[in-house]
């Protein structure tokens, strides 16, 4: 496992509720400190303060990426702003959390970084279907 | 109608409208109504990308609106009208036919009072609510679906803590 403390370029997580805050903290749990990760709630902010609190976050850590839940999300559509206005910010939308690790483990920076950090986070998503149940069951299953 | 729901919404078109409202309620489409966006092909970019493919999004300024409203009502399916502020809504509802309004979220800023966890006002935006209700409009707040519909009196009468 590598440090992220010789990249200069810091990442955003932007998102509803705690999604942001938890991700993060998630990410911290597998990688350890994330120093460079800053994270932003839209909870109880309207557009603008949503905006001004976005923009906060990409200057305090440098973030040439923004990572967000949803893709009509509030948070969504001022990082778009903010990317327009800024023109050096990669926005991806759908973050998990194979994506953030992704991300910090591998020291991803800019938009080429985004689009493979986002691959794996695609990658994450399987559906695993209960196998069928064959002979006699009792029920009972270890964790 | 097809136009079942007149919402105000600083955030206009996000999570809590596309998914919340639009997805369990079958939405086929959004009419957003503001004259900014309205004159600007960015921002109704910018709105579009944040609506899924199954959804509709017409952006119409307050005009425009108030003249396509009839058609809009005149569909099958369902939609919701979506203005920013109180104000907007009101030029609307002086234009056009507006049954019933709900808040469904208008957030803090420097002179706003806290009513609900996501409603805060001004003297003047209650005044101007209260207009909307003096119309004959039904003047409620509610954020999500599976929350309570809330009156006007309930709403103006809170305090935050709700």
């Amino acid at each position: 496992m590598t440090s992220s403390s010789n990249v200069s370029a810091g990442i955003v997580i932007a998102g509803h509720g705690g999604f942001a805050a938890g991700l993060r903290d998630a990410v911290e749990c597998v990688a350890g400190p994330q120093p460079r990760v800053a994270t932003i709630s839209n909870h109880g902010l309207d557009a603008d303060g949503i905006a001004a609190a976005l923009a906060d976050a990409v200057d305090r850590v440098r973030a040439d990426v923004i990572f967000t839940d949803l893709p009509a999300g509030s948070c969504t559509i001022a990082a778009r702003r903010l990317a327009k206005s800024r023109g050096r910010i990669t926005v991806v939308t759908g973050a998990n959390l194979p994506m953030l690790l992704d991300c910090v483990l591998k020291e991803r920076v800019g938009a080429a970084g985004a689009t493979l950090s986002a691959a794996k986070g695609r990658d994450g998503v399987l559906v695993i279907a209960a196998e069928p149940t064959s002979g006699v069951e009792d029920g009972s299953h270890g964790g | 109608m097809a136009v079942d729901l007149f919402r105000i919404d600083d955030r206009l078109i996000h999570g809590q409208v596309v998914v919340g409202w639009g997805q369990p309620l079958d939405l086929a489409f959004f009419v957003l109504v503001d004259d900014a966006v309205a004159a600007s092909d960015w921002e109704q970019e910018l709105y579009r990308m944040g609506v899924p493919p199954e959804m509709e999004l017409h952006v119409r300024s307050v005009e425009q609106a108030a003249a396509d409203l009839a058609g809009f009502q005149a569909r099958p399916d369902h939609g919701m009208l979506l203005t920013a502020d109180i104000g907007t809504m009101r030029r609307l509802a002086d234009l056009a036919p507006i049954p019933r309004v709900h808040v469904g979220g208008i957030h803090h800023r420097v002179g706003r009072n806290p009513k609900l966890r996501y409603v805060f006002l001004t003297e003047d935006e209650e005044i101007a609510l209260r207009a909307l209700a003096a119309k004959g409009i039904e003047v409620t707040a509610q954020d999500v679906p599976s929350a309570a519909s809330l009156s006007l009196d309930t709403l103006l009468a809170s305090t935050g803590d709700g």
